[in-house]
């Protein structure tokens, strides 16, 4: 292992580098281009293992999917080039664009998990008994799957027998089902993101609080401050890096919404709960999608819009690194 | 339930490739995508009697959850190929056909004399002029009514579009949903589809359309749709229905909420299951809507196939010769509850599939359903039309605009 990972990096070096004992005139010399390159070789070697596999499984399948979406193939028979011939479809498919815009709806709204996750955790951040019990029980919906997160949804909106429509019942507005009605049912399923989402927040901040400085706080009392500037110049401000994280993961987690949209919609009512990822599924994957390549230029799509986030965030992480944050 | 089914596909899939290399020269191995109890027991007796015949071959049955196998197939076949796979007519089959994944079966046809025996479901097997699997079973499509609740409301079975519609109509005045259905997983509103189009224009011109032959901004098209929105705008059908699965929809039919439900025979299981008694349960043909057009009728039809890399051809074909007998196809078909393909199997006891059968004899042509008529991407967007029209019936003009777009890039 350690010599094959050693090979590429070592190519500059003498062939007989990896050999059996030699002289010792030439071990020496040997030794010596080791000892001199050691603190360059050094880091590429540890680095190769996890160099290796995000080539492999993340650089390669980019590629593949570019490569893809530049054909017309049904993921079994033979593949032909058509060029773009993809990407000038999609810019003419609606459904595409609904798909985008429900991928907007999901970015926008999904954020408010991380304002009520940190409401939440302000409110949970209290030394009473039993707080345990409490803070698991608000954390429960982020460890059940998706899966069941979506099922219980789909009950809670089920037309005739849902909870929700019991309760719209009682306030008097009847015979609305929020997932077989195109107005609601993005909306519908968002909301049942949020609930496993804002847990997620919720136990960063709660970390995140533990780390609070009580000094900072003390002083602040001492000069004054108190609730909402307390909390706005004090708290928030320290709460930085469990901020920076909460975002990313929502970000990414509203682009990535996949589980949720094929568990209580499949994408309906006639596609107008679709977003990117599921669209994707659809062309490529299910029972009626035989076009692998038209589901890679959606993916294309929806990696280049991931890539204008990615690159924030680094910027940013690369920015917050050299001011020592 | 479609993630479940997705992971318990893949996990099928890794399963074959660890036992398959395990499996010996005189194994036929056999992919089934049937788990509901019926089919089950019915596939288990059809090994049970091939194995009787051909004592040499050893038979391995592996049993996938039905939606989950509808993706794993194009694994399988690729990857891992069985000798046996079960799948189904028109163009359904047309994406392994054209990949050169199955076998050509010609040979089996005309060394049984299946070219005779099966003629009806013939055109439905046959893709470039050779046969590329068999039939085995098949069953109506119609209309499944509460005949207790017509009774009650003084309503005579419908024999012509008006007398639906008039039936429709009082049933509603009385507070009953005529139609019941569950959109949801697009397929049923293809059924509706195919019955109007058939009614309205014919078998000719259906099979026109779903073959990419015809525009869907048609005004043909659109006097279907136009048909079909005379049970759509008054609300005809059950609310909701885009949420509702086609099982979801059956309980309306059960408490009577609902009168009638257009289906596939596989549904009165369900009824029954459901509760409904054998003498509640009425069936009628898709009532005539332009006359003097034939009526031709939905029959969509199961079949068994030998994938182009499978090992064991020789038994596969034997296999496929036993499936196809008349007196198998009867026995199978007692169990499954639907109709045998073979002309010379024995007709049917059950009132309903009697019905069904004698309809089916009766019709001027069978069309398999929209979503194996039509291609894939085709069906799929239309359905998604289809659903969307049920729902928004005032959309239809911008739906058949958007299908004939689709219809111009899937057909080329």
């Amino acid at each position: 292992m350690s010599e094959q990972a050693l090979a590429p990096v070592s190519s500059g070096n003498s062939p007989k580098f990896s050999g059996g004992p030699a002289t010792s005139g030439a071990s020496k010399t040997r030794s010596s281009k080791w000892i001199a390159n050691q603190r360059k070789l050094a880091p590429w070697l540890f680095l190769a293992p996890g160099v290796v596999m995000f080539l492999v499984y993340v650089i390669a399948p980019i590629g593949q999917s570019l490569w893809i979406s530049l054909y017309e193939w049904d993921g079994i028979g033979v593949k032909t080039f058509i060029g773009i011939a993809n990407y000038i479809e999609l810019i003419d498919d609606e459904a595409f664009y609904t798909a985008l815009y429900n991928n907007v709806l999901w970015l926008v709204l999904y954020m408010l998990a991380v304002p009520a996750g940190l409401l939440i955790a302000i409110f949970l951040n209290q030394t009473v008994t039993g707080i345990r019990i409490y803070k698991s029980l608000f954390f429960f919906p982020f460890v059940i799957s998706q899966i069941v997160v979506g099922l219980i949804f789909s009950w809670f909106y089920a037309p005739n027998f849902g909870l929700f429509t019991k309760l719209l019942e009682f306030v008097g507005i009847e015979g609305i089902a929020i997932l077989a009605d195109e107005r609601f049912v993005t909306y519908g399923i968002i909301v049942a993101g949020l609930w496993p989402q804002i847990a997620y927040c919720m136990i960063l901040y709660l970390t995140g609080l533990n780390n609070v400085s009580p000094d900072q706080i003390e002083a602040a009392r001492l000069d004054g401050a108190k609730g909402w500037k307390m909390l706005w110049y004090i708290i928030i401000p320290q709460l930085r890096p469990a901020t920076f994280i909460a975002v990313v993961v929502t970000i990414i987690g509203a682009l990535r919404s996949f589980d949720l949209v094929s568990i209580m919609t499949s994408g309906g009512p006639y596609g107008s709960s679709r977003v990117l990822s599921y669209y994707m599924y659809e062309q490529a994957l299910s029972e009626y999608g035989f076009r692998m390549g038209y589901g890679a230029s959606i993916a294309v799509v929806l990696f280049a819009i991931m890539m204008v986030f990615i690159t924030l965030f680094i910027v940013r992480m690369l920015k917050d690194e050299r001011e020592g944050y | 339930m479609f993630n479940f089914c997705k992971t318990a596909a893949g996990g099928f899939a890794a399963a074959f490739m660890i036992t398959s290399s395990a499996y010996a020269a005189g194994d036929l191995v056999i992919n089934l995508d049937q788990t509901d109890p019926a089919p089950k027991k019915a596939f288990e007796d059809i090994v049970a009697g091939f194995s009787k015949e051909n004592p040499d071959v050893n038979v391995i049955v592996n049993t996938m959850h039905k939606e989950g196998y509808k993706t794993s197939i194009r694994n399988f076949l690729t990857a891992d190929a069985p000798d046996l796979a079960t799948w189904y007519a028109g163009n359904r089959m047309a994406p392994f056909v054209n990949a050169g994944l199955f076998e050509d079966v010609s040979d089996v046809w005309e060394e049984n004399g299946l070219n005779e025996q099966l003629k009806s479901a013939a055109a439905s097997m046959t893709i470039d002029g050779k046969k590329w699997g068999v039939p085995y079973t098949y069953y109506q499509w119609g209309i499944y009514y509460r005949k207790d609740i017509f009774e009650e409301k003084g309503i005579a079975v419908p024999t012509s579009w008006d007398e639906l519609v008039a039936a429709s109509a009082k049933l509603k005045a009385a507070g009953i949903d005529p139609f019941t259905i569950g959109t949801k997983a697009l397929w049923p509103t293809g059924g509706w589809f195919d019955y109007m189009n058939l009614r309205v224009n014919g078998y000719e011109f259906h099979m026109d359309l779903t073959a990419g032959k015809v525009p869907y901004t048609d005004p043909r098209v659109k006097a279907t749709f136009d048909k079909w929105a005379e049970l759509v705008k008054p609300g005809y059908y059950n609310a909701n229905h885009a949420a509702l699965d086609w099982q979801e929809a059956v309980p309306a039919l059960v408490q009577g909420k609902a009168a009638m439900y257009l289906m596939g025979n596989f549904a009165v299981d369900v009824f029954k299951n459901g509760g409904l008694k054998e003498e509640q349960i009425g069936f009628m043909q898709f009532p005539e809507i332009t006359p003097g057009i034939p009526m031709a009728e939905d029959a969509p039809t199961d079949t068994i196939h030998i994938p182009a890399n499978a090992k064991n051809k020789e038994d596969a074909k034997k296999f496929l010769a036993y499936m196809a007998r008349a007196d198998v196809q009867t026995a199978t078909n007692v169990t499954l509850g639907q109709l045998p393909v073979n002309s010379g199997a024995e007709r049917p006891e059950e009132r309903i599939l009697q019905q069904g059968f004698d309809m089916l004899s009766n019709a001027y042509a069978l069309a398999q359903f929209y979503d194996r008529d039509a291609p894939a991407a085709m069906a799929k967007a239309g359905m998604e039309g289809f659903q969307e029209f049920m729902v928004k019936p005032e959309r239809a003009d911008a739906i058949l605009d958007r299908l004939e777009k689709i219809r111009t890039r899937v057909y080329k």
